[in-house]
């Protein structure tokens, strides 16, 4: 039968040797997560002038009434790179709750205690949050244990599965000595763990972008607020940037790239691809709110002549499609716009018709000099998805998604 | 160089906001009837500790926003992860004791200041604290920030009715420069009460809050700094003009006690209608102002220090303590400028002894956070920086404890 103890009950407990005698109070616990990362690997025992560290396996029990060693070779604590202290690193400190996606502090850790034939284990369980814990810690010391445990039942437990614990290291040398991973943080939806990154402090934000994916990084990137995003680029290596602005959208790492200075803009785009490095410089010569500067290249042109058969055939061969895909765009030997079709209607029509006759009418397209006001009108007045965008020769040069107005009139 | 000068403006305006906004919330009711009874009973003399007052003010706000900027974090957050959860606890506590009280003082304001245009308290109290209510859980903090920046240019009015009151400018340049010290026991606490005023626990952790929330980083600290500067200078010229005020129509016709800042409105209504118009809507902005920020600023220190879910992009049922603490704060503050016979003054001062006794703790803490290398990296206190404000630290804890006794002496009976 599983036992729980608390952190805070857990601190200053008496630690007794082999004869029963007393040889001091508990200060810290420390995990090695290296080798288990849940397992207390050390106890750090005050005594006299030093601390002394005691490893798992040299104690017996633990209970509230004390921790008793059945072994007494015990070495002095000296400061170990490898350990994760729990009251120094952990306590009072902010984590991130995967699962609940947002950033907390850490109030008290629950350990599972796990009675063995020759020793007892404490095993990480939960990181407390709330009042419960915050009740805990406050009383702690001034009433007895057993009496706190009895009362806090009134009070809504809050606490987080261990593993879905992110801990927060900015030093990287360290993070890889108490090896922390950033994997849970790459499962999330990029858009929850831009929310996150904007609730930390900046060098926590530096960390998360250093070690995460860039693919993820790309698509967290984009969503976090305009002020941070420029922020957060600078205090990258400059290849690091780089690779992240490579993996956004063309048009949104332009945008990104119009936050920062124009000396730390241009670093960063001579690190990066050209293919890449040419798309978003094309963009960047454009006024952020003008259709230019809100618009995507990614799009799907076919020529005007095609039939739906042709047309679903072109579609099916294609590496990787828009995600929001929803309208075809036709346009003549010269590049020019000739009409737009909404994609849907392409799975209602026979294979031999040709596509043009399911062009919407009337076609509305825009300058690329054409305000954000305008376009944003248009989106309304016409019930549009997609808007496309026309150079001074009426070729099609890109194309304006709703979620861009979404995100656009939530700016004002 | 203009371009230079250019970039630097645009910068400026980028992180105009946090020091501006506090530096003139801290000219709320409380420090207008402080002022105004300065003026009112002793003339010109006070004005010469408005210079010593905004240098302690912009050293103290200058480590706030500095440790924003450079960490990211609020000051209660700091104060948890250094000093642990029973410290935090035990602060915010006494803040949130301080600030209802503070608060309460807001919505006095906003009856007396009303009350002189003839609108009932019954009816005024309670539309203003829903209008607070509404305006920030609505609103987000962008929008609500330039509401802000916009309140802040009606403390014009206490420089034009201070000018239309025709004081004598000679005198008041004389004494904003020469220090008079008397050994009168009123003159001497109106000195303290002054600077009490105008350095409280609320601001340090408002404004290191709000630098955050604006997302000022390490990189555009110079301008932020300038900005806090300016907030410091604009505040201490609004309270310039408001002792002159009180100087020029009430002193100069006979020194006399005020009982609260309406009074001065209706002692400058021989001076013109606008003289007393300007002053009264002066104290109903800073009042409002100060209603609005006082309690959200409570509520994100509270649940940021202690944890909680915290934010007015949140539902709710997302963030219930941060919304009820919030609600709370205002419906019982507006509560209890209705409650019939309230010993609203022993209340005040009750309010300054728990500012004086959180006060010392705040500061202290302040600049342990600040020396510490491994939260400030190249940013921490030089070593002379550390004796001004050391300094500034014992000149202001002394002055504090001093206001405590007497406040104490006053409340106890007898």
């Amino acid at each position: 039968m599983a036992d729980l103890l608390f952190l805070t009950e857990l601190l200053g407990l008496k630690v007794y040797d082999l004869k029963g005698r007393k040889i001091g109070a508990l200060k810290d616990a420390a995990l090695v997560p290296l080798v288990d990362a849940a397992r207390v690997d050390r106890y750090l025992v005050g005594g006299g002038w030093a601390w002394l560290s005691v490893r798992h396996d040299q104690i017996r029990t633990i209970s509230l009434d004390g921790i008793y060693l059945r072994d007494e070779q015990l070495t002095p604590y000296h400061s170990d790179e490898y350990v994760l202290r729990l009251v120094r690193d952990l306590l009072d400190q902010q984590i991130i709750d995967a699962q609940g996606r947002k950033v907390v502090r850490v109030t008290d850790i629950t350990f599972d205690v796990i009675h063995r034939e020759e020793h007892d284990e404490l095993r990480v369980l939960e990181v407390d949050i709330g009042l419960r814990a915050i009740y805990r810690r406050l009383l702690r010391g001034v009433v007895p244990p057993r009496w706190i445990r009895r009362t806090q039942s009134r009070i809504s437990p809050h606490s987080i599965g261990w593993e879905y614990c992110n801990i927060l290291e900015p030093d990287p040398q360290r993070r890889l000595r108490l090896n922390i991973s950033n994997r849970l943080l790459e499962e999330m939806h990029p858009a929850d763990l831009a929310d996150i990154v904007e609730e930390l402090g900046p060098d926590d934000r530096e960390a998360i972008f250093e070690t995460i994916d860039s693919e993820v990084a790309a698509d967290t990137l984009s969503e976090v607020d305009p002020g941070i995003q420029a922020s957060i680029l600078e205090s990258l290596e400059t290849e690091k940037a780089a690779d992240i602005l490579e993996e956004m959208e063309a048009h949104d790492a332009a945008d990104v790239l119009n936050e920062l200075e124009e000396e730390t803009s241009e670093e960063i785009l001579e690190e990066m691809q050209p293919e890449e490095k040419t798309e978003v410089e094309e963009l960047l010569e454009f006024d952020e709110d003008s259709a230019g500067g809100m618009m995507s290249r990614d799009y799907v042109a076919l020529p005007r002549a095609v039939t739906v058969g042709e047309a679903l055939t072109d579609l099916h061969s294609r590496e990787e499609l828009p995600e929001t895909l929803n309208t075809l765009f036709l346009v003549d030997p010269a590049g020019r716009l000739t009409g737009a079709v909404a994609l849907a209607k392409l799975f209602l029509s026979s294979a031999t018709m040709p596509v043009e006759a399911l062009a919407m009418e009337p076609l509305i397209c825009v300058p690329e000099d054409e305000s954000k006001d305008r376009i944003t009108e248009l989106f309304d007045k016409y019930n549009l998805l997609t808007l496309p965008v026309v150079d001074e020769e009426e070729r099609l040069s890109g194309v304006i998604t709703a979620d861009e107005i979404i995100t656009a009139l939530r700016q004002k | 160089m203009s371009k230079r000068l250019r970039n630097q403006l645009v910068i400026f305006m980028a992180v105009l906001g946090p020091g501006l906004i506090t530096a003139n919330v801290d000219n709320d009711s409380g420090g207008i009837l402080t002022y105004s009874q300065a003026g009112a009973k002793y003339g010109y003399l006070p004005l010469w500790t408005l210079i010593p007052i905004t240098l302690l003010l912009i050293v103290t706000q200058e480590m706030c926003s500095r440790m924003g900027a450079v960490t990211g974090k609020g000051l209660s957050d700091l104060v948890r992860e250094e000093f642990g959860l029973r410290t935090t606890f035990f602060m915010m506590f006494a803040l949130v004791v301080a600030n209802f009280t503070n608060i309460v003082a807001e919505f006095a304001g906003i009856a007396s200041s009303l009350e002189l245009f003839h609108i009932s308290r019954y009816f005024s109290v309670p539309i203003c604290a829903v209008a607070v209510w509404l305006l920030v859980v609505r609103g987000s903090y962008r929008s609500v920030e330039k509401v802000f920046l916009a309140a802040c240019v009606i403390y014009v009015t206490y420089i034009i009715s201070g000018i239309l009151v025709k004081p004598d400018w000679k005198e008041a340049a004389i004494y904003s420069v020469k220090p008079i010290l008397i050994f009168d026991s009123g003159y001497i606490f109106m000195l303290i009460g002054m600077v009490g005023t105008s350095i409280s626990p609320w601001m340090q952790f408002y404004l290191q809050s709000a630098v955050v929330e604006k997302g000022i980083t390490a990189k555009e600290y110079a301008q932020s700094r300038l900005e806090v500067i300016l907030g410091c200078i604009v505040t201490d010229v609004v309270a310039f003009f408001i002792i002159v005020a009180c100087a020029g129509a009430i002193w100069a016709h006979g020194p006399k006690d005020i009982e609260n800042a309406a009074d001065a409105a209706v002692a400058l209504k021989p001076f013109g209608n606008y003289a007393s118009l300007l002053f009264s809507a002066g104290l109903f902005n800073a009042s409002f102002f100060a209603a609005c920020i006082l309690p959200l600023s409570t509520v994100y220190t509270v649940c940021e220090g202690l944890g909680f879910e915290s934010g007015v992009d949140k539902r709710f049922d997302e963030a219930p303590i941060f919304y009820w603490l919030y609600t709370l704060l205002i419906a019982v503050g507006g509560a209890v400028i209705l409650w019939p016979d309230f010993p609203l003054v022993k209340m005040i001062l009750f309010s300054q002894v728990i500012n004086g006794v959180l006060l010392p703790f705040v500061l202290i803490y302040m600049i342990l956070l600040i020396n510490k290398k491994g939260l400030m990296k190249e940013w921490t206190n030089s070593r002379f920086y550390n004796l001004i404000s050391w300094s500034s630290v014992v000149i202001i804890i002394g002055l504090t404890l001093a206001l405590v006794a007497i406040s104490i002496k006053d409340v106890l009976p007898g």
